[in-house]
């Protein structure tokens, strides 16, 4: 019978691991060199850290792995992780609330299901979390060091997106909906219903009037929202303070020189958001995303500290690497041939070998059924003198050593003369 | 090409029975004192029926097994609400066995509303027949922190002591207030429905059948509007009035040693052990279905549940004492081996075996046959069962290869041969199996009733000398027999 893989599950093959590893080094680079911690949470989780904070939709708790464990007697729920911020924040209640400001980055996998098992239902994510500041100018170290990872991974056409969860949030309090529509609306647009907005019919003319310059432009400066609020403080100042915040993060990204696009009606996946959301795109496709959640620590128990984080979207950047950036120089292959059987040689080759990966080369050992293309040296190992014959496949040249360290100045010396010919 | 259609026993057989008769099914042996599970039409001769319990009717239909089923829309929203993917068509609303599922508490509970119980910072333990539906009441109401608890039956007893919470099927809103209980809301209203399986239903030619369903389902259209009228509305439920809390329900609180009797075959023999060692009953078994009968007994409190529920109670304290078989107690801990229930005391009485079974026309005579019959298979092992955590654990310890174990609620000799390939089954004398031409290839062990406690949520509770003596007293009259 055949063994198959997982439905909605996936593979990576050796090809993807590496523009995976590629992507993860250019990540943690970026987080280590502005003062990122690196942590990770465990895959299982109590189901009811997702439910307590009653911030994500039922849709997606819908969508959920929870099971009943091997202690699951009581009908505690345990669930694979299916939200990178949550174990996190979790993690800084549980463990360093004495750090007045955190900042923290992981690479970690989550968990949702996907009806047709076409697309994968194990999701990779590179995410970063800063908590304990509220404030404009950490919204932006966040999205401009997400922007330095992507840049650094070099795809073209690299897209910002800014909403605001206040705004959004504060038009669906003056709508004057029942507490059960107003979830109902906010669960809607978290699901990506981009016309759910649009749909509403506040039957005030001054929400009309502002609701439709909210949904139909798009704005490309801070001016688009100073125009906003000159229309709007006067009839809704509940407006302001959102506003404000959201001036105040795209002046600050105007003065460092980035562009960006102001849309608001996007509020998908911003469950526990309350400030700026920011969503990155590369060629049309979504990447990445993050926003500020002030609230959700204060859910938690975990006190009054604010935080902010975005995720980029491992599965998806894996597509945009171009072969050049993984066309980075490697450590040059060395296949070590000993006769197989014969342990005083085998003893000689796994030694020589060692001696080789130590000065930085990669080396295989022989094991009788390799084929040698794309090889350029092969290093035999005899029994009698001379005990290492090296092979260089590309030129047909063969050259005789007697110790480990004959063997490494030849290496190095035909290096060094590619190097100097180049 | 033959037509295969899985047809309700329990609550709509009478009226499914009525229902083919009048399609001129022809169908013998579709009646509450059959025995045998496979029917044929004298109309339709490449009709195949079996009869199930009508909870996995709508899994079979799902999985292909049968064309056509037959059973409630709250089972078929069970499936559905978890594995809304299942490959499964609503075909038509048959117009009886109307009922609604209502999420209800008890009388006593300050929280009546979904907003009160919202606000409620406890956890929320629900228990229902339907965990999938209380789950997902729970997630699309927001509520913070929950348990469902799955039960067998009888979750109209649970709250409030044992339970905030239960996901109960009622007829009437009368029903539901002579339980003592009030509707939080109304979840689902159903009835019966016709079924089929969404490749048969798109490919294969099931006209005649259907159209037979269809002419017999005429003479109860009168009959609908009637029980339409008599229906509650989710109104009539929520309107239900909240009187002062009877005596029964506060008392939990007071120390009381909370004991679980069995319902269902096991009650005259757990009273004929009790009545032995001095212990008055009224009213078990009770022929007007109360499941709180009183005792002799000082400051204990007894509910009648299934034994299959017994072990789970018990570990999370719903209950102190519990009279339930051996092998729900084996169950329960393959599934959770952390969980701290133990058994105080063999009671002796109902002792069966748990045993593998496949059918006569399998060439296999023990386990390591169909070990060997399996590796040379290119389809996984069905192995069909109750015990489902039994069942699994036999399968991994014999190193069977490739299986599935299928839950079932109860008549799983019906499975084989065609749904199932082994059983994990009790006996008592084997005929039963003998009758369906199956065999017995293994036996896993020997059960019978026990005592079960929880030595966790005794100590310290000033609850523990009352168990020990209640134990004491049962464990002479045990030895006595």
């Amino acid at each position: 019978m055949r063994v198959q893989r997982c439905k909605g599950s996936r593979d990576l093959s050796p090809g993807e691991m590496r523009r995976f590893r590629l992507i993860e080094a250019a990540f943690r680079g970026c987080c280590l060199k502005w003062g990122y911690e690196e942590v990770r949470t465990p895959t299982l989780e109590y189901l009811h850290l997702f439910t307590s904070t009653g911030t994500l939709t039922p849709s997606l708790l819908g969508k959920v792995y929870s099971f009943l464990d091997w202690d699951g007697w009581s009908g505690e729920r345990v669930v694979l992780r299916p939200d990178g911020t949550i174990p996190v924040a979790r993690l800084y209640i549980d463990s360093m609330k004495e750090k007045e400001l955190a900042r923290l980055f992981y690479v970690a996998n989550v968990f949702i299901f996907e009806a047709t098992g076409t697309k994968t239902r194990e999701r990779w994510q590179c995410g970063v979390e800063l908590i304990g500041v509220d404030s404009p100018t950490a919204d932006v170290e966040l999205i401009v060091l997400a922007l330095e990872v992507l840049e650094r991974l070099k795809p073209d056409n690299i897209e910002l997106r800014l909403s605001h969860a206040g705004l959004i949030k504060a038009f669906l309090a003056k709508l004057g909906l029942s507490p059960e529509e107003q979830t109902k609306i906010l669960d809607q647009i978290l699901d990506g219903d981009v016309k759910a907005l649009a749909r509403i019919k506040p039957g005030k003319p001054e929400l009309e009037e502002a609701l439709s310059l909210l949904l139909d432009l798009k704005g490309k400066s801070s001016g688009f929202l100073k125009n906003l609020k000159a229309l709007v403080t006067q009839n809704l100042p509940e407006f302001e303070p959102a506003l404000d915040d959201f001036i105040n993060v795209v002046d600050l990204l105007e003065a460092l020189g980035y562009n960006y696009q102001i849309d608001i009606t996007s509020g998908r996946g911003f469950e526990y958001y309350t400030g700026v959301i920011f969503r990155f795109f590369v060629g049309g496709e979504e990447v990445g995303g993050g926003g500020r959640y002030n609230n959700l620590i204060p859910l938690m128990s975990g006190g009054d500290i604010p935080a902010s984080g975005f995720a980029l979207y491992l599965d998806r950047l894996m597509n945009l690497i171009t072969p050049e950036a993984l066309a980075k120089p490697q450590a040059q292959r060395i296949m070590v041939r000993a006769e197989l059987g014969e342990v005083g040689t085998l003893k000689e080759g796994f030694s020589v070998a060692s001696c080789l990966r130590e000065a930085g080369y990669v080396a295989e050992l022989h094991l009788g059924s390799e084929k040698l293309s794309g090889l350029r040296w092969m290093l035999d190992v005899q029994r009698i003198a001379p005990l290492f014959i090296l092979t260089d496949l590309v030129n047909h040249k063969r050259f005789e050593a007697q110790t480990t360290d004959e063997v490494l100045a030849l290496l190095g010396k035909k290096d060094a003369d590619k190097s100097s010919l180049a | 090409m033959p037509i295969k259609v899985a047809l309700p026993k329990g609550c709509l057989l009478a009226e499914t029975a009525t229902l083919l008769q009048r399609a001129d099914w022809g169908l013998s042996g579709y009646h509450e004192t059959a025995r045998f599970y496979h029917l044929k039409s004298r109309r339709f001769p490449n009709l195949h029926a079996k009869v199930f319990h009508e909870k996995d009717i709508p899994i079979q239909v799902a999985v292909g097994n049968y064309d056509l089923g037959i059973c409630g829309l709250d089972w078929i929203e069970e499936l559905l609400v978890k594995y809304p993917s299942s490959a499964l068509v609503k075909v038509k609303e048959l117009g009886y066995g109307g009922g609604v599922l209502y999420m209800a508490a008890s009388r006593s509970e300050e929280a009546s509303t979904v907003e009160e119980i919202r606000a409620k910072s406890d956890i929320m333990r629900i228990a229902s027949e339907y965990p999938n539906l209380a789950e997902s009441f729970a997630v699309k109401n927001r509520l913070r922190r929950f348990s469902v608890f799955p039960l067998w039956g009888a979750a109209e007893v649970y709250p409030p002591e044992s339970a905030s919470l239960a996901l109960i099927p009622g007829g009437t809103r009368e029903e539901l207030f002579t339980c003592e209980l009030v509707s939080v809301s109304n979840v689902l209203s159903f009835s019966a429905f016709l079924i089929a399986n969404k490749n048969s239903w798109e490919s294969k030619d099931m006209g005649e059948v259907l159209a037979s369903i269809y002419d017999g389902l005429i003479p109860f259209s009168a009959e609908r509007e009637l029980a339409d009228k008599g229906r509650p509305s989710s109104a009539d439920a929520d309107r239900v009035p909240g009187v002062a809390a009877q005596q029964l329900s506060r008392e939990a609180t007071n120390g009381e040693v909370w004991l679980a009797l069995p319902d269902g075959h096991q009650q005259s023999p757990t009273l004929h052990l009790l009545n032995k060692a001095g212990i008055q009953i009224d009213d078990y078994p009770s022929a007007v279905g109360n499941r709180r009968p009183t005792s002799n007994l000082d400051d204990v409190m007894i509910k009648v549940i299934r034994p299959q529920d017994m072990p789970l109670q018990v570990a999370n304290g719903n209950f102190d004492l519990a009279v339930t078989g051996r092998d729900w107690l084996m169950e329960h801990l393959y599934q959770f081996p952390s969980s701290p229930v133990t058994e105080l005391l063999d009671l002796k009485f109902g002792g069966v075996k748990i045993v593998a079974v496949v059918s006569k026309e399998l060439s296999v005579s023990d386990v390591h046959s169909l070990r060997q019959l399996n590796a040379e298979r290119r389809v996984p092992l069905r192995v069909a069962s109750e015990y489902v955590n039994i069942a699994d654990k036999y399968a991994r310890d014999n190193h069977l290869g490739a299986y599935r174990v299928i839950p079932t609620w109860g008549a799983t000799e019906a499975f084989l041969p065609e749904d199932a390939d082994l059983l994990i089954e009790n006996a008592k004398t084997g005929q039963t199996i003998a009758r369906h031409n199956l065999k017995i290839i293994d036996t896993l062990c020997e059960s019978t009733a026990c005592l079960i406690s929880n030595p966790k949520t005794l100590s310290g509770s000033g609850k523990g000398e009352r168990v020990e003596s209640i134990t004491g007293i049962l464990r002479t009259a045990v030895e006595d027999i």
